[in-house]
């Protein structure tokens, strides 16, 4: 078991150091053939230890394999905790990891840096691993340390592009303000228990129980709370939660592949797995759980309505993911753990599928990510067409799909919970219940403005085409600015695009190859079918029983648990709820408005302008970050540069210490004349001042 | 006021004149006798507080032999005197001021008013019934015998460096090697060279 | 009566003297060695005044070894002034700068 577990970890590593230090050696095929190698093999044997642990009823997995350092009572381990919990993420993260790889091949194909793609995918691939079978809070810290490291380079892989070097410092930035709490919270941890490791922590979990803490003196906090809402904070981080949401939708600036990968199926998930696997730690404080709530419903409705205005495919699938990613944080919020677990696996699959499918559409339009110069691309295109229409399904959820289960339950356990009290929990039924409706909209307006109506970017070869574009679609002058810096920075990127105009295209649109689409189809089985075989073991069967811990009092799947009468029964009761007849009525008016009468849309944007402006501009997060905390650590680098280095460091430390030896070595120097009268003249007055000493004090 | 304090005050006046007169001679040479008159009039006074011993050493050892030294060198270097009188007046008053605080805080220390007060002279000699000589003698070779060995290595070490400082070879100077003479073989002086005769006869 | 405060004032006076002929003779060296010399002497007063005051020998052995040292010192002192004249042709001591940085 443990060479397989260390070989399922190193096994993409390997293909990483392999592909990232020798790429130039083994070339492109060998790059990719390693990488694609290492991780199938992971793949294979997650599937494996998935198998025993689900189905064999393998015992849990929880052994240190290698000692780091040991301080007093406290040693650092490498080691691996395998239980089911850890399992599916590794089945996840592997196989959507591989699928990416494959897609890879198709989406790079022209890119200079391909090896270097490569390299860094599976080594992202590793420290998620590494951070899902953590059996400590110290590797799970490195993990995530790792996968931010790795998402920074992936952000910022078209490094000549100065949005891309904006986006992943802007990730990278926003990430520290969730990791310092994330650290403050396993400092906490480690201050109450003692201990890194999770079953020492878990064991003890009762031990803080009714304990204090004055971070501010005269303000005692539980220290439950306290804990739960630093780790949660750097889970805000990560798994880009309302106010730390900013980078995820600016890391499109990727590469699309690592878009599917890291920023929408498995990274961004970290968060959510670890409150997952901090269940028993969430559970002792009602108040974190609240916060937690909170922060996610305000995440998953606010962000699926900025998505709406989005024009940049990209942008638009991101900011579903920030609202899905809401989801599930309002799922942990709700003790419905497992809820949220679920829904991370099947969003896993069908936003990695939209994603995938996004990136054949960018292909197909030569590296065009606008939607208003796209449509009807659905007969050029197939394949992509029908998988992106599945996930999409998948994602507004439609009964049978494997995203009605997932996203059902997590509202249906939030309406549970909210029965049982606290107006945090009905404010966040209100939020995902109106969030449905809103992702069926943005969905299915996605949906249409690409593959539907009409045409609206011009081939070269009918050359005669080059009238104005289409009337409906706005002028690019008022596209939102992301857009903006793509069309100007893209040529530096992809040379052969040189002076390409924004809807021009040299070909007409063609299905992807092979490599691309074979991800997408194998990644769309999953994302309408895994639901049926574990919607019942994994919501209310126990399946992570010993891994999630819910106090009973919060156990609202256990409730919902009692109506459930299978998977069918499931569908056709969910007919009859709410959520569904909100996301009937998203998809009613995104198709009345977007496939039929299209300028409606425009009458709509002018009658709630200040609306769609406020959405625009995205409630102006990112004005306020930059104008307070950018402008604020410009102003104090700068002070700290003039002040603190420029003078007081280089002035006078450094350049003081300098000039206070030469002064006073001047001083030395003059008095040292090498003149024997001047010395003896010296002694002379010594003495003097001797004797007058001697003469006071007598 | 005694024969001794009368004796005391004449050698202490000439030995402030004299000193005065080391201080200030235009001449080396002259300066170096008025030296030797103030080495004399202390080592006159020293027997007049029973420091007999000494005062023979400092006439023998200063006046014999150290004075004799500097009359030695002052005579040997050839030393324009002008250029070193220069400056003479115009650091007399800053000299006369140094000197002047300084005296006055010595003075000040003694305490101007107690010059006079004290015990009288104690002839610890006397009273053991030895000479000054003998007295010292026995404390300088049984508790000071180390020092007085040291010191003893002390003089060797400066005789030795005093020539060390002052030997000189020089180039144009011809010598003799008594080593190099007395080291000469045969050998080196004698080579017997065969020649081999014009005209050969064949027996 | 010669009293202990007469001696060690006519050692303070020669010790001035000899202070004030450092000052003014800065630039022979001979007589600023001879200087030294009389500074010696008046050091030694003080310690023959103590010893026979004190009636303690030690001060007259100590009196002994400082006329050792500064014989000494005369010797070698005379030595360097002439290899010091014979390499600079001066005694000069506003000359002899050689150290100064």
């Amino acid at each position: 078991m443990q060479s397989m577990l260390l070989t399922i970890a190193l096994a993409p590593l390997f293909g990483a150091v392999v592909a990232g230090l020798f790429g130039r050696q083994i070339g492109r095929v060998g790059a990719h053939t390693v990488t694609i190698a290492g991780v199938a093999l992971s793949l294979v044997l997650s599937l494996v230890v998935f198998k025993r642990l689900a189905f064999d009823g393998a015992p849990v997995f929880n052994e240190n394999i290698y000692t780091w350092y040991q301080i007093g009572s406290y040693s650092a381990h490498v080691g691996f905790l395998i239980d089911r919990l850890t399992a599916v993420m590794m089945v996840v993260v592997t196989f959507v990891s591989l699928m990416v790889h494959v897609y890879t091949i198709g989406y790079m194909k022209d890119d200079p840096g391909y090896q270097r793609f490569f390299s860094y995918i599976a080594l992202f691939t590793f420290s998620m691993l590494m951070l899902v079978m953590s059996n400590n809070f110290l590797q799970l810290f490195f993990g995530w340390e790792a996968v931010g490291l790795v998402s920074y380079l992936l952000i910022g892989f078209w490094f000549k592009r100065p949005t891309a070097i904006f986006a992943n410092l802007k990730a990278f930035l926003v990430n520290r303000v969730g990791d310092f709490g994330f650290l403050l919270g396993i400092a906490a941890v480690l201050m109450y228990f003692g201990s890194l490791d999770y079953a020492t922590v878990f064991a003890n979990r009762e031990s803080i129980v009714g304990k204090e803490i004055e971070i501010f003196s005269g303000y005692a906090w539980a220290v439950p709370t306290v804990i739960g809402i630093l780790l949660f904070i750097g889970a805000m981080g990560k798994s880009a939660q309302v106010p730390l949401h900013v980078w995820l939708p600016d890391s499109m600036e990727g590469p699309t592949p690592i878009s599917a990968l890291i920023h929408a199926a498995t990274m961004v998930t970290a968060g959510i797995f670890m409150v997952a696997r901090m269940s028993p730690l969430y559970e002792l404080s009602e108040t974190a759980l609240a916060f937690v709530v909170v922060i996610g419903a305000t995440t998953a409705l606010f962000t699926g309505l900025i998505g709406l205005v989005q024009n940049d495919i990209k942008r638009v699938v991101a900011y579903s993911t920030l609202s899905q990613l809401g989801y599930m944080t309002v799922a942990l919020g709700a003790s419905a753990y497992g809820a949220a677990i679920f829904h991370l696996m099947t969003h896993a699959f069908f936003k990695a599928l939209l994603f995938l499918g996004a990136g054949s559409v960018i292909i197909a339009m030569h590296h065009e990510q606008d939607m208003r110069y796209m449509g009807g691309l659905r007969k050029y295109m197939p394949i992509t067409y029908w998988t992106a229409v599945l996930g999409t399904l998948a994602l507004v959820g439609t009964p049978l799909f494997s995203g009605f289960y997932s996203k059902d339950a997590i509202i249906e356990a939030v309406h549970h919970a909210s029965a049982q009290g606290g107006a945090a929990y009905t404010y966040a039924y209100w939020c995902v219940l109106l969030g449905v409706f809103v992702t069926a909209l943005y969905s299915f307006r996605l949906l249409y403005m690409t593959f539907h109506g009409r045409e609206r970017f011009v081939v070269a070869d009918h050359g005669s085409d080059h009238a104005p574009l289409a009337g409906s679609a706005p002028a690019p002058a008022v596209s939102s600015h992301g857009n903006d810096h793509h069309a100007n920075d893209k040529a530096d990127a992809h040379d052969h695009h040189h002076g390409h105009q924004p809807g021009h295209l040299e070909h007409a649109p063609h299905e992807s190859p092979w490599v691309v689409t074979l991800p997408l189809i194998l990644l769309a089985i999953p994302s309408v079918c895994i639901a049926w075989f574990f919607v019942e073991p994994m919501l209310f069967g126990g399946f992570f029983d010993g891994a999630i811990v819910v106090a009973p009092a919060h156990d609202v799947l256990a409730e919902m648990g009692k109506d459930f009468h299978g998977v069918l029964a499931f569908a056709l009761h969910g007919i009859q709820t709410p959520p569904f007849w909100f996301a009937f009525a998203g998809f009613a008016v995104a198709t009345y408005v977007y496939l039929f009468n299209p300028a409606m849309a425009d009458r709509a944007a002018r009658l709630f302008a200040p609306l769609v402006r406020l959405l625009e501009r995205k409630y102006g997060f990112d004005e306020l970050y930059q104008a307070v905390f950018a402008r604020g650590s410009l102003l104090l680098g700068r002070g700290l540069w003039k002040w603190g280095d420029a003078r007081l460091i280089d002035g006078w430390i450094v350049n003081g210490s300098a000039a206070l030896v030469d002064r006073s070595s001047g001083i030395l120097r003059w008095m040292q004349s090498g003149y024997l009268y001047h010395y003896a003249f010296a002694m002379i007055l010594g003495l003097i001042a001797l004797l007058g000493a001697f003469l006071w004090l007598k | 006021m005694t024969l001794p304090l009368i004796l005391f005050y004449a050698f202490g006046a000439i030995l402030i004149g004299s000193a005065l007169a080391v201080v200030t001679a235009r001449n080396s040479v002259h300066a170096a006798l008025w030296l030797v008159l103030t080495f004399f009039t202390s080592a006159c006074i020293w027997l007049l507080l029973h420091a007999e011993f000494l005062a023979i050493v400092l006439v023998l050892v200063y006046v014999g032999a150290v004075m004799v030294l500097f009359l030695f060198v002052v005579m040997m270097l050839d030393v324009k005197v002008a250029p070193l009188r220069e400056g003479f007046v115009r650091h007399l008053p800053v000299g006369l001021l140094v000197a002047g605080v300084m005296l006055a805080e010595m003075l000040g220390l003694i305490g101007f008013g107690k010059l006079n007060e004290g015990g009288a002279l104690v002839d610890a000699a006397a009273a053991q019934g030895l000479s000054n000589t003998e007295w010292l003698g026995r404390t300088l070779f049984s508790d000071y015998i180390l020092p007085f060995e040291i010191a003893a290595v002390i003089l060797t070490v400066a005789i030795i460096a005093a020539v060390a400082l002052t030997l000189r070879h020089r180039p144009n100077v011809r010598s003799q090697d008594p080593s190099a003479q007395a080291a000469v073989r045969s050998q080196d002086r004698i080579r017997i060279v065969e020649i081999a005769s014009a005209n050969k006869e064949t027996p | 009566m010669i009293t202990l405060g007469h001696t060690i004032a006519l050692g303070a006076i020669l010790f001035c003297i000899s202070v004030a002929g450092i000052f003014i003779n800065r630039k022979n060296v001979i007589t600023l060695l001879m200087a030294i010399e009389l500074m010696l002497l008046s050091v030694n007063f003080n310690f023959v005044a103590f010893s026979s005051f004190l009636g303690d020998p030690a001060g007259q052995i100590f009196v002994f070894f400082i006329l050792t040292v500064a014989a000494a010192e005369a010797a070698i002192g005379l030595a360097i002034l002439v290899v010091l004249f014979r390499n600079r042709a001066t005694i000069n001591i506003e000359q002899l700068g050689d150290l100064k940085g």
